[in-house]
């Protein structure tokens, strides 16, 4: 069963080697290839999550190279977890983004292009989750970070290519310092498999340790997007097309977070970088959140938005403990399916309001109501209000902030509150401009606003596109209606996160705890 | 081991040089330095993976033909795979810097600025010249307002001494003209 565990990797790469030769012929046969092959990963992730829950971390050995030596890839419940979720926010985009492709059949996105290299990003991802050592990790990251820098300047316009350049640029050089990161760690410890290197770092002195903690916690901060690191993202996302916007930003920076985490638990597991790691979360949370308050383009607002919430994933990773875990992963995935949503929604106002600027928005939600429906409900649980998934995460990284009793906890914990709440000012803004305002109220109403105004409400909205963001709208909620399981899932992951022994035994079976 | 020490300084020298050019403005630069500082990267992995030794094949080798130890292959297995890496992303960033010049409207290739950005500033930049302008305005207006208040209260003031004068001539006795006239009646 454990052959399972490479598939969520080859088959987007094998499909996107089709795509690549297939061309821009038969359209119709693949975009039916691009959907199969991503259910197709959701239920290789499906059964790779039960079976880590129930029987422990899964393990293959790449090429039968025994662990140090070889690529391990490793599904562990965090892995697992991740993966699902993703490949299900994967799946859903993708049906958005034909769904787009089917309505703009005069001036679609180049499916030759945007296919493959979609299929791509979801096997870096895939790649980067399943990873049991660094070295697999960073080819993960390339994957994706490859196809994310065509997906970024797809199309080549002046504001793409110029928003690419950053977002390229500044990858690149968070790949650099994860190489050199990677250099200084085989130096050191001899060897790249995380398993063996969470042995090793225990014999090596605490200075060497911290030098390498910190190098992967920049390259993972760069892109997480942590607040001193964030100042590309508000940037370079907006003006991608949205599938790819809404997949960026749900999916990319949760993977630097899921770099934080393993890092923090299996490599580093001492704390030494606590008090930096908390002053890097408050600074994400307050200065994303006051950026998204003057924003006046819903995609940029959102993107500030992303900035501070990813704040408070890394609250929960430094507070480190075995409940400030289970929240964080929780936070995660809500966050992951959250972002992605309300992104898919912001291109659908587009589509449907002719721009995602509040000044020339207005009255959507008499036009649109659906649209209102469907930005209404992931605003409020980004926001945090209560029976939504955003509260029960939330919830629980207050609570394991207070029981962590430090003074820096407490303060981060208020300054969690209030970054709730100016988030949901931030959106309750964009809903009383966008959805609530008569459009006579606008500012600048001449006959030729008017005119432009007057164009799109004719548009129909394409039913994958709307079809899709009803799917992830009901993803989040069934974090909420199955939010018992799910939480009892995160705290699993949790305890085995904080005791690394079973994934190391899992890894290297036959030396139980010896160095090699 | 002096022939690591040479490794880690000519990693350290391209590193150096990989930095300064990233902090360039042009975008062939930016790209150049990115490759360089990557080689550098790539010598400092070499560096770390130990002493020179023999190919680590033990294929074809008797036993205890050759005592020499061998060299670490996993430091060059992961160059390997960041070179190709590199390699790709150089193509890309080249052909994204070649159309970033062909779409730009000058002559370089250097990387613009945000719009975004550059609309926050230039408002706020237009905003203060605005208001500068408007200051400067404003304080000639009153200069000049103050010069004509000036002139017609030093003119006011010349008549009444005029008059005052044309009264003292006409009238010696009596500094008040008004209480004069008022008296004059009763």
């Amino acid at each position: 069963m454990n052959q399972l565990l490479p598939l969520p990797v080859l088959m987007p790469l094998l499909a996107a080697g089709v795509k690549i030769t297939l061309g821009p012929r038969h359209p119709g046969l693949q975009r039916v290839i691009s959907v199969t092959v991503l259910a197709a990963v959701l239920s290789v992730a499906v059964v790779l999550l039960v079976r880590a829950d129930r029987f422990g971390p899964q393990t293959v050995q790449v090429g039968a190279w025994p662990a140090p030596l070889g690529v391990t890839l490793v599904a562990d419940r965090l892995s697992a977890v991740m993966l699902t979720v993703s490949a299900a926010v994967t799946l859903c985009v993708m049906v958005y983004a034909i769904g787009q492709d089917v309505a703009d059949a005069d001036r679609r996105t180049p499916l030759s292009v945007f296919h493959p290299t979609y299929l791509l990003l979801v096997a870096g991802v895939a790649d980067a989750f399943l990873a049991g050592d660094l070295f697999n990790l960073f080819v993960g990251f390339e994957i994706m970070l490859m196809a994310s820098y065509v997906l970024i300047t797809l199309g080549g316009t002046a504001a793409r290519v110029r928003a690419g350049t950053t977002y390229i640029m500044v990858a690149l050089l968070s790949s650099m310092l994860f190489l050199i990161a990677i250099g200084v760690i085989y130096a050191a410890a001899g060897t790249v498999n995380m398993a063996q290197l969470a042995e090793r770092f225990q014999a090596l002195p605490s200075g060497i340790t911290l030098l390498a903690e910190l190098m992967l916690l920049t390259a993972f901060g760069i892109k997480a997007a942590v607040f001193p690191l964030s100042m590309w993202l508000p940037d370079s996302y907006p003006t991608a097309p949205a599938p790819v916007t809404a997949v960026f930003a749900g999916l990319l920076t949760k993977i630097g977070i899921y770099g934080f985490i393993r890092a923090e638990t299996l490599l580093f597991p001492g704390h030494a970088t606590r008090p930096l790691l908390l002053a890097a979360a408050l600074l994400s949370m307050v200065v994303g959140v006051l950026g998204a308050l003057v924003q006046v383009d819903i995609k940029r607002l959102l993107s500030f938005t992303l900035v501070s919430h990813i704040g408070y994933m890394i609250f929960g990773v430094a507070l480190g403990s075995a409940a400030a875990l289970a929240a964080t992963v929780f936070y995660v995935l809500h966050h992951i399916t959250i972002q992605t949503t309300l992104f898919l929604v912001a291109g659908l106002i587009e589509r449907r309001g002719g721009s995602t600027s509040l000044h020339r928005l207005g009255g959507l939600a008499r036009t649109a109501p659906l649209i209102g429906l469907l930005f209404f409900v992931p605003a409020m649980n980004l926001g945090g209000v209560p029976p939504l998934s955003g509260f029960l995460g939330k919830l629980g990284l207050l609570q394991a902030g207070l029981a962590d009793g430090g003074a820096f906890a407490d303060v981060l914990v208020v300054t969690a509150v209030g970054t709730s709440l100016l988030t949901l000012y931030a959106l309750v803004k964009v809903w009383n401009q966008a959805f609530w305002r008569v459009p006579a109220e606008m500012p600048g109403t001449s006959a030729e606003a008017e005119d432009e105004g007057a164009a799109p409400p004719s548009v129909r909205l394409p039913a994958a596109m709307v079809g899709a963001t009803v799917a992830l709208l009901a993803l989040s909620l069934a974090y909420t209606a199955a939010g018992g399981p799910l939480v009892s899932l995160t705290e699993r992951a949790a305890a085995e996160l904080l005791s690394p022994a079973g994934y190391i035994q899992a890894v290297r079976p036959q030396e139980p705890g010896g160095p090699s | 081991m002096s022939g690591t020490v040479v490794l880690a300084a000519a990693g350290g020298a391209l590193v150096a040089a990989g930095v300064a050019l990233v902090l360039e403005r042009s975008l062939s630069r930016l790209v150049v330095g990115m490759l360089v500082l990557g080689n550098g990267v790539n010598l400092l992995i070499l560096t770390g993976g130990g002493p020179a030794g023999r190919a680590p094949i033990l294929h074809g080798v008797p036993p205890g033909a050759d005592r020499r130890p061998m060299n670490d292959p996993v430091p060059q297995a992961m160059i390997l795979t960041a070179i190709v890496i590199a390699l790709g992303t150089a193509a890309f960033a080249l052909a994204i810097a070649y159309r970033s010049g062909r779409l730009g409207d000058s002559d370089d290739d250097d990387v613009r600025d945000d719009i975004e950005d550059r609309r926050v500033t230039r408002g706020r930049h237009e905003l203060r010249t605005q208001v500068r302008a408007r200051r400067r305005e404003f304080r000639e207006w009153s200069r000049e307002q103050r010069g004509q208040i000036r002139g017609a209260r030093r003119e006011l003031r010349a008549g009444i001494r005029a008059e005052r004068e044309r009264r003292a001539v006409d009238d010696p006795g009596d500094l008040d003209d008004g209480d004069d006239e008022s008296g004059s009646d009763r």
